[in-house]
């Protein structure tokens, strides 16, 4: 089975580039590698450490507010950008947002089949998993096998749309409100926003699974 | 009775230093060479190469002099991990570890491995990048 993958690469350039910053940390890097002072490996654990603290708080925070206001939901599903500025997390490369939401009838799940392209801004550093191959490969050519692996089971009647990101435009998942949450507060509601219901790997959490 | 120094395990993370961005759980990064920066840098010092002192003295050197070196028809605003990578730079070239004109060889290096990669291929440093 395979999905719609929305959105293209066609206006990448040719070769690549690298942000000045990142050719002197890759500069360091590869010296104190090749000289045995550090271990790639152990950085990416050391990193890794740090991206399940950081989390994705602030798409977290996006997405309660849309939860609860309706005004800022429109906002949001119309000119993403402007709307997730408003709170404050705006990218600092100038990536176009859009955001796209989950229905009793239609999920949504976002890969970048080229590279790792990712909304940091939102949802923080991306996990190991979003920049390995297979995840990269088989989303679009079997999104209910990826699914399944992350333990999310969809009816037959639930369309699934995959939406492929680039350098340019950056994907947030809106995921649906679990029930009964009607008396939580945005910021309660924001705990139960996980990284992955943002990327469409996962639902947001039930109040009781928190607890 | 003596007192046991800290341990450092691979999983400990340094403290957070003055003007470090961070909140309640951690330090927040803006990309993600911010936080290869500062992987690189606590990696670094559980080898023993500098002392978490040794850094914090040479970040914040750093900062003070971007800021005392500040012109006004300059607009300097680099942020705080652009700061922390000065520093990085700085202590490993001081220790030995590396030197500028090698670092400055790496980075044409990588700029000409980026060059010669489609776009969406890993970029790979290779023999080549440095002729």
């Amino acid at each position: 089975m395979s999905a719609d993958v929305l959105g293209t690469h066609d206006d990448e350039p040719e070769h690549s580039e690298l942000g000045r910053m990142d050719v002197r940390v890759r500069a360091l890097e590869t010296v104190l590698t090749q000289k045995g002072y550090i271990d790639p490996a152990a950085l990416d654990v050391l990193i890794d450490t740090y991206q399940t603290k950081i989390g994705p708080r602030n798409g977290a925070r996006v997405v309660a507010r849309s939860w609860v206001d309706a005004n800022f939901h429109d906002w949001l599903m119309t000119d993403a950008t402007a709307a997730i500025d408003s709170l404050g997390y705006a990218g600092r490369q100038g990536e176009h947002m859009i955001a796209v939401e989950n229905t009793p009838s239609r999920h949504n799940l976002v890969v970048c089949t080229l590279c790792s392209c990712y909304p940091w801004p939102v949802l923080g550093l991306p996990p190991t998993w979003y920049k390995s191959a297979p995840y990269r490969s088989r989303v679009v050519r079997d999104p209910r096998g990826v699914l399944a692996d992350f333990g999310v089971t969809l009816g037959d009647d639930v369309d699934i749309r995959v939406w492929d990101s680039t350098a340019e435009v950056r994907y947030l998942v809106v995921p649906q409100r679990p029930d009964g949450t009607q008396h939580l507060t945005e910021s309660e509601l924001a705990e139960l926003v996980t990284r992955d219901s943002m990327i469409g790997t996962g639902f947001a959490s039930h109040p009781e699974s928190t607890k | 009775m003596s007192i046991e120094p800290p341990r450092t395990s691979p999983h400990s993370t340094p403290p957070i230093l003055p003007g470090q961005p961070y909140d309640m759980d951690g330090p927040v990064f803006a990309a993600p060479w911010e936080a290869r920066a500062l992987a690189m840098a606590v990696a670094l010092h559980q080898r023993g190469l500098f002392t978490w002192t040794e850094w914090s003295t040479t970040l914040s050197m750093q900062i003070g002099a971007a800021e005392a070196g500040r012109d006004a028809d300059r607009d300097d605003d680099a942020t705080y991990y652009e700061h922390w990578l000065n520093a990085l730079e700085q202590i490993v070239a001081d220790k030995g570890a590396s030197s500028c004109g090698e670092l400055a060889g790496y980075r044409r290096a990588w700029d000409r491995a980026a060059d010669r990669t489609a776009h969406g291929q890993p970029i790979e440093l290779q023999p080549v990048d440095f002729a």
